[in-house]
This record gives structure tokens, sequence and C-alpha cells, in this order.
């Protein structure tokens, strides 16, 4: 009898990468939902088209490096990639933003620093970057929220959406307009309240910004769904979102004209809650022990609030993110644990005595 | 109910452990052979003290402690020995190791023992010497020869005796079915081990709320005695020993420090049944209860093996079948190791025979990327980066694994557990252990051979400027002897004028004051004295003119042979004889010269 030699532990739990990814694409369900009820078809198309191209591209460069197409498409992490930069982007926007997007998150940001789990940066977030700079004027024409549309008109329908996307048609007058965050940053002059008045942005809203608080709960309710299964811990989101809280409300200025907005516009507008619960959250690019991810998290809420407020974006997410990224391996220098037995913390450069 | 702490990280595996306690602790027919490993334990191995061939009783010592830490073997059962070489045993490398083989006869008699009932009245020495001739180690998990752990001659009084009942290893029951049948002398032998610590302040049993039927065994026993049994939630590794100190008293072990530093020892509830056996029984360790469990084998169960048993003999009594799965563990499924065949035997620190099917553990999926999630920081019970240690181990950056404490990683394996990646990340931090170890080894092997170099050029520098001062001195010399001479020719002074001059100036020509200086002024005083003392020159000659003497007669003898037997070498040989009666004559004169 000879038996087989394997090292332990022999037991192992039943979760494995791939259910973690399609948790996380289940999880953006209700941000999706959201979207598509808000603004129409065009989040959607964004997202299958991104996850169709970004599928092709890894598909094609594991090929390329001679590795196992189904085992490394098998860990949905190209999908949810594509997912994220999808509901990033405006919806209806033309097919080759889509694309080159996603190509630059797949391709360049992903897998030329060697692919799963060695990218430094947030591929989404790159391939969105990428996308601004690039294409100012299409990245920056939202579609109305369903509030705002003039009497008598609706979102394209699939059909037509589909035809915006791909041949390029125009969509009828009104379908497009600004976002909240865009339309507090060109609107100096005014005090919070009287932007309120006259903005139906806002006086459309509940609490902070016609469309987009769905949005941003959807995006909640999925965080919460992926913090309680434990897909991460809570220490990313919650210093994001408690800086940037305590930013606003620091500088919330009792709206003067020169406010930059109330502490519930900035955490339910633009990509906030898609920011904390999604995109910060990915744990390649962001730092390892939970205080260190706590102070990524806290860097995070502090750029995207500096960069709204006094920068010339008027959402911050994709830089703030990228720019903590760089910043992820110093933090994880100064943030290794107490281990047992040890009376402090240790720094990871620390060198043995002798 | 006294208070408990609660350790960070830990897993919640599947227990396994209700299959394995549905039946009393089984007794197995004694094997044929019996293979007992010298070494059992932490320390020295065991060294024999029988001979092939030669009948032993059950009990009978048959190796004996080699030095301080370690503990002698015992024969299970009465037999005769019949091997004493090197087989296969239960360790993760599969390697073989010197064990002695007994061939039962199956009478199993006993060799006369005795033990004490009254151990209150014997010293503590008495009691810990009495424990290691009976061969107790450890029988939880490192096998840490007991004696050593009760040894007094420590810093510090022991205050608390903590008794290891934790048993936190999903699938084994050893423990709990002992304590279940044996509550009582267990409890005696932790009274025992009371007796020998001089009454420690805290005497706790640590059990978790998952062996409620132990539990219940354990109270009558106890009560007025002092010990508490603590019970805490299930959660590996509570059983680890830091652990299991963290969750009774809230403190940490600091690191690179034992339980008895910090006032402590920490004892398997096995061992304490041992130690009762010992001591009120005289009985040394031959047996212990293992589990034999896992979906390949017919009925898990416990069973009171015989030390030295074959794994084969149990797994055949319990109708395993080998078609089911491909491994078989000795230990947890969470720390155990896979066994290179049933040959190797059952040994002081097996608490189990895991034979699981590949239903309940199917073999390992292909490691993908970490994605650093996280998940296994979040299961350490050390509170390491997992994560982050996989990176560097990979790296082999060793600097950086030991800065993350890659040493106090206790391989409890909660992280591998955890990892969607299935990376076998205990695998990667045993591996970079041993190249650390290696690598300090190799360190201190190098600075010994520079350090060696190093003084090996210092003395060959030494003894270079020794001689050239010695040269320098002997050309000092030399010329003084010259100028002497030509002093002594002109005035014809003796010769015996010599000896003393070079000794007086060598000194004085060469570098003074140094004390190689006068070493060599002194040899070089010796030298010329030797060279020039006119004695020492009439007996040289007188030497040399005795053996041409010699010399020259044997020419001559030859000379006269050659020329009887004619055989062509006269020439030669009449030329030889003129050259040494020359050689002759010169000395001759030379020793009258001297005489004058």
């Amino acid at each position: 009898m000879a038996f087989k030699q394997v090292s332990s532990p022999h037991a192992h739990a039943a979760q494995n990468t791939a259910q973690v990814m399609k948790l996380v694409l289940l999880a953006t369900i209700p941000g999706l939902v959201a979207l598509t009820w808000q603004f129409g078809w065009g989040s959607f198309i964004n997202v299958v088209l991104a996850s169709v191209t970004a599928v092709c591209c890894e598909a094609a460069i594991v090929k390329m490096r001679g590795r196992s197409i189904s085992f490394y498409l098998g860990d949905y992490s190209a999908v949810v990639t594509a997912v994220l930069l999808g509901l990033a982007l405006p919806p209806l926007t033309p097919w080759w933003i889509v694309v080159v997007g996603t190509v630059s998150s797949i391709v360049v940001a992903k897998q030329l620093y060697g692919g799963l789990g060695y990218n430094p940066f947030n591929p989404a977030m790159v391939g969105y970057v990428v996308l601004l700079i690039s294409f100012p004027i299409q990245m920056t024409t939202w579609v109305a929220p369903l509030a705002l549309l003039p009497a008598g008109t609706a979102h394209p329908g699939l059909m037509e959406s589909l035809q915006i996307v791909f041949a390029g048609y125009s969509p009828a007058d009104g379908v497009t307009g600004a976002t909240p965050l865009d339309v507090f940053k060109h609107s100096s002059g005014l005090l919070v309240d009287q932007v309120y008045d006259r903005e139906p942005l806002f006086n459309q809203a509940m609490f902070a910004g016609a469309g987009w608080e769905w949005v941003n709960l959807g995006f909640l309710l999925g965080g919460i769904v992926l913090l309680t299964q434990r897909i991460f811990t809570w220490h990313g989101p919650v210093g994001m979102l408690g800086a940037l809280a305590l930013m606003s409300i620091i500088f919330w200025d009792s709206g003067s004209s020169s406010s930059p907005g109330s502490p519930l516009m900035h955490l339910f507008s633009g990509a906030s809650m898609m920011g904390a619960f999604f995109i910060l959250t990915d744990p390649v690019s962001s730092a390892v022990s939970n205080r260190g991810r706590l102070i990524f998290g806290i860097l995070i809420g502090i750029l995207v609030y500096v960069i709204r407020a006094w920068g010339n974006y008027p959402d911050a997410v994709a830089f703030a993110v990228l720019i903590a990224n760089f910043a992820a391996p110093f933090i994880d220098n100064y943030t290794l644990p107490r281990t047992y037995g040890h009376t402090d913390r240790r720094r990871a450069t620390e060198k043995e005595e002798g | 109910m006294s208070r408990t702490w609660v350790t960070p990280g830990g897993v919640h595996p599947p227990e396994n452990k209700h299959q394995s306690v549905t039946q009393p602790i089984g007794q197995l027919p004694i094997p044929e052979k019996l293979i007992i490993p010298l070494s059992q334990h932490i320390g020295a191995p065991a060294i024999p003290c029988v001979e092939m061939g030669q009948q032993v009783l059950k009990g009978q010592v048959i190796a004996q402690a080699a030095g301080m830490v370690s503990i002698p073997m015992h024969a299970p059962s009465s037999g005769t020995i019949s091997a004493i070489e090197h087989r296969p045993i239960a360790h993760a490398s599969g390697m073989l190791a010197p064990c002695i083989e007994i061939t039962t006869d199956g009478a199993d008699t006993w060799i006369e023992h005795e033990g004490i009932s009254d151990y209150e009245h014997i010293s503590p020495r008495k009691l810990i010497e009495m424990i290691g001739n009976a061969g107790i180690s450890g029988m939880g998990g490192a096998g840490f020869p007991s004696a050593v752990k009760l040894n007094p001659g420590r810093q510090r009084p022991i205050d608390t005796l903590i008794v290891n009942a934790t048993e936190c290893e999903p699938y084994i029951t050893a423990d709990d079915s002992a304590i279940r049948e044996r509550a009582g002398e267990i409890v005696e032998g932790i009274k025992i081990l009371s007796a020998i610590l001089d009454h420690p302040h805290h005497i706790m049993i640590g059990i978790e709320d998952n062996k409620p039927e132990a539990i219940e065994a354990l109270a009558p026993h106890v009560e007025g005695t002092g010990i508490s049994v603590v019970v805490f939630p299930t959660k590996y590794p509570s059983g680890g020993e830091k652990q299991l100190i963290y969750i009774l008293t809230g403190r940490e072990l600091p690191a690179g420090k034992l339980p008895a530093d910090e006032g402590m020892v920490c004892i398997n509830i096995g061992t304490t049944y041992a130690i009762k056996r010992a001591v009120i029984d005289g009985e040394p360790l031959i047996s212990r209860v293992t589990t034999v469990t896992g979906d390949a084998v017919g009925t898990p169960r416990n069973y009171d093996t015989l030390i030295g048993t074959p794994v084969r003999h149990l797994l055949e009594h319990n109708q395993f079948n080998e078609q089911a799965g491909g491994r078989v563990v000795m230990g947890g499924p969470m720390m155990g190791f896979t066994l290179p065949s049933a040959d190797v035997p059952i040994v002081k620190t097996t608490n189990c025979i895991l034979a699981p099917s590949y239903a309940e553990i199917p073999d390992d999926e292909p490691a993908q990327p970490c994605i650093r999630c996280g998940m296994c920081a979040e299961a350490c019970p050390v509170s390491l980066l997992p994560q982050q240690l996989f990176w560097y181990a990979q790296a082999q950056e060793h600097d950086r694994l030991e800065a993350h404490n890659l040493f106090d990683c206790i391989e409890c394996g909660a992280c591998s557990y955890v990892c969607p990646s299935n990376i076998p990340l205990v695998q990667y931090y045993r591996a970079a252990k041993g190249e650390i170890r290696q690598a300090r080894e190799e360190k201190v092997k190098s600075d010994h051979a520079r350090d060696r170099f190093e003084f090996h050029k210092e003395r060959i520098e030494q003894a270079e400027r020794e001689k050239e001062a010695k040269r320098a001195a002997r050309r000092e010399a030399t010329q003084q002897a010259k100028a002497d001479h030509a002093a002594a020719a002109n005035g014809s002074a003796v010769p015996s004028a010599a000896p003393s001059t070079p000794a007086t100036a060598a000194p004085a020509g060469a570098v003074p004051s140094s004390s190689a200086a006068d070493i060599i002024a002194a040899a070089q005083a010796r030298a010329a004295a030797k060279q020039a003392s006119p004695e020492d020159q009439r007996a040289k000659l007188e030497r040399t003119i005795a053996s041409a003497e010699q010399r020259l007669k044997m020419a001559e003898e030859k000379l006269a042979e050659a020329i009887n037997d004619d055989s062509g070498k006269q020439d030669k040989l009449s030329a030889a004889v003129e050259n040494t009666r020359q050689k002759l004559e010169q000395s001759k004169s030379k020793l009258a010269e001297l005489a004058e």
C-alpha cells in the first residue's frame, strides 16, 4: 500500500475565487437595475459590451502567454472588471468608447502587468481614466434621469439605444444632461439653497440628486451584501465614506455660495457608493492589512472630496483610487498587525539584527 | 464559570467528530510485529539496550534515554527482538529511522512492576523520575519529554497548570473518548502533577463546548479538588498551546518564551492519564488511545492501541477500503501528515489515523493566483499577514519574511483552509522557514570560515615577519663574524675568541628591544657557539675521522675481495679507497691544527 503524499491542511473551505467573483457580480445587480431604471438601457449595453470585449481580450492574452484559457477565464475576474467599467461609463456612449476602455483595462492595466493578482492599479479605473482624458466630451455626456425627462419623452428603448451606441444615431433632445456634481461645480455664484431651488436635479430629488440617489442606494445595498458575506472587511468602505462625510461636513460652510455641497449629496452622488464598495475593495491593488485598508480608504475619501471641491473634474473616484494605489505598498510597510506574543507592531522594512 | 478570552482569527471546519464516538474505546488483537521507533519525542533518540533474539517482557525497557532531554522505550508486549534497523516512521518527509522490532508471543506477559499510591508523600523529584522512567512524552502534538517539562530548576514557581483537552482538530476524538471513560484516572493524574508542581494556584482543564459528555464526565471528579473545567466555544485552532493560554488566562506567551518562563505548565490530557498509570500503577507508556476514522474505514472508532502497532494492523481490522480514498493521514485534517505506507507504526503522539474518502477530502485543485483578498489574514490565529508572507516566500525575501514574523507561524493551516485560490500557503511557509534556517547556518559557517582564513593569514604574516627578522639578524651576525675573523687573522688571535663576540654583537647590531629580536639573538648566539666552540669542533672532527677510518677499512676489504674475484670493479673501488683515504688525511690534519 503506497499512499498519496499531500501537505497539510487536507481540509479546505468550499469557497473559491470564481465564487467570490460571481458574488461580486451578483452584488452589482441592484446598482445596475437602478441605473437602467433611472437612465435607460445605456448602462446595460455598456456592461454587456464590456464583458464580451473583456473575455475576448483575456482569452487572447492568455493564449499568447501559452496558458490554459478555460482555467484563467474560469475565475471571472475579467468579467468583474468589465462590469465595473461598464457601470462607470456614461449610458449611450459610443461602442468604441466601451471597447477602448475595456482593452485598456484588461490588456494594459491587467495582463501586461502579469494578469490577475499582479496589477498594481485598479484595471477598471485605469480604463476609465484613459477614456476620461482622451475623450472628455463623450465621457461627460450623461443621460438625464427619469424625473428630468421633458414631458412626453422617454428614455430610448433597447433597439433605439443599440442604434445610438453602434450606429451613431443621436438621442432625442433632452435625453442627455448634466450630473448633480456637474451642476454644483458650475453654480459657484449661488447659495446652496438657491441651487436646490432652481435645479430640477435637486428639487426633483429626495435628498441628494435625482436618479443618482437611487443608483447610490443600489450600490450601497450590494455592498452591504458583500460585507455580510465577508468578501471584504468594513475598513476600506467605512474609511472612504467616513472621510468623505467628514470632509464635506468640515467644508459645508453652511451652504454659502462657495460651499462644495452637502454631505448627503457627496455620499449619494456620482460614484461614491460604487467606489466605496466595488472599486477600492479590489484587494489586488489596495493595501493588505485591515489598518492599511482603513488608511487606504480614508486617503481615497479625502482625495475624492479635494478633487470634487477644488479640482477640475466633477467626480474623482477614479483618480483618487489610482493615486491611492500608488500609496498602497507604502501604507503596507507601516501597517503590519501586531503578532501574538509581540509587544509592538513591526515595520515591513525592518532588518534582523546582526 | 471562569472567564475566557477570544483569540483572533480561527476557522470552523466541519467537525466530523460524531462518527468515531458511537462506540466505546476498543481493543485490537496484539499485532504479530511491533515496531518501536527510537525517536518518538523531541530530543535525543533512545539507545537500544537489547540484542537480537532476546526475549522481552511487556513493559521491559528496550532502549534507554540518551541524556537529559530524552525518554526510554519499553516493550509494548512480550516477545522476541527480531530486528534493530531503519524503518519507515511517521514523519512528514517519509524518512527511515532506527527502530526496534518485536515479534510478539501473544502471551502479553508483564514484567514485574509496582506503583505507589501515596504520591503526596513522595518527593517531586522522585515522581518526576518515575515519569521519566515510564517514557512519557507529550501525547498531544510535539512529544516533549514530560519529565523535562515538569523538572524544577526553573526561574519562577508555577502558578498555573493548564490541561489541554481542547482537541480542536476535526475528526479526532481520542481525548474526548478517553475523558468519557477514564475521567477519574485523568483527574488522579492531574493531582499528581499538582503535587509535583507544589500545588499551583490555578489548575484548569481547557475544553471546547463540543464535548458535553466529556465535560459531564469530569464534573464529579473535579468537585472539591480546586481543578476547574473551563469550557469555551469551539474554534480551530484553540488547542494550540499559545492559543489555549490566551483563551484561559488572557495572557500571551511572549515570542521565544516557554510557558514555564511565565509560570505556567501546559500539558495534554492524554498525558495526564499516562502519568497516573506510571505513578500509581507503575506502568510505562506502552499504549494510547488512537482514533481511526474517515469514510474509507468501516467503523470509525477509538482503540487503545499498543505503541508500535503498524497502521496496517489498525486499517485491516477496520475494513479499510483502499480504493475509496487516496491518502491516509496521521493526525487530523488540518495539521496531520500523509503516511508514505501502512507499515508506519503508531507512536506516542499518534492521536488519529484518518482515512478519508475522495468525497470527504478530494484531491487538491490547482492553485490560482493570489488576489490578496485577505481571508487568510482574517483566519490567522496569530495575526500574521499570510498573503504577504506568501509573496515574500515566493520571492525568497528573507528579511521581509522575518519582519512579517514568519517564525511566529504555528502552521495551523487556517490560512490555506480559507484560501479561495487553493494556494498551499503552509507549505510555502515551511519551505521558507527551512531556507532561512539553512541560510542562517550557512552564515555561521561562512563567518567561521572567514575568521579561520583571517587568522591563518595573520599567522602566515607573523611567521614571515619573524623569518625576515631572523634573516636580518643572521646577516648582521655573519658580517660581524667576518669582521672578527679578519681581525683575528690580522691579530693572530685564537679562534676561541669568536664565540663571545657574535653573542654580544647581534643584539647590539640588530633591532633591539623587541622580544623577537632577543630570541633571534639567543638563537644566533647558540648557532655561533656551535660553530665556534673548539671542543665541539674537535669532537666533530674526531667523529669524522672515526667514521672515515671505518669506511676506509670497509672499502679496502671490498677492494681486496674484488681483486680476488677479478670482477672488474677494481678500478672503481681503488678510486673510492683513495678518495676516503684523502678525506681522512684532511680531517687528521685539521685536528692537528686545532690541537695547536
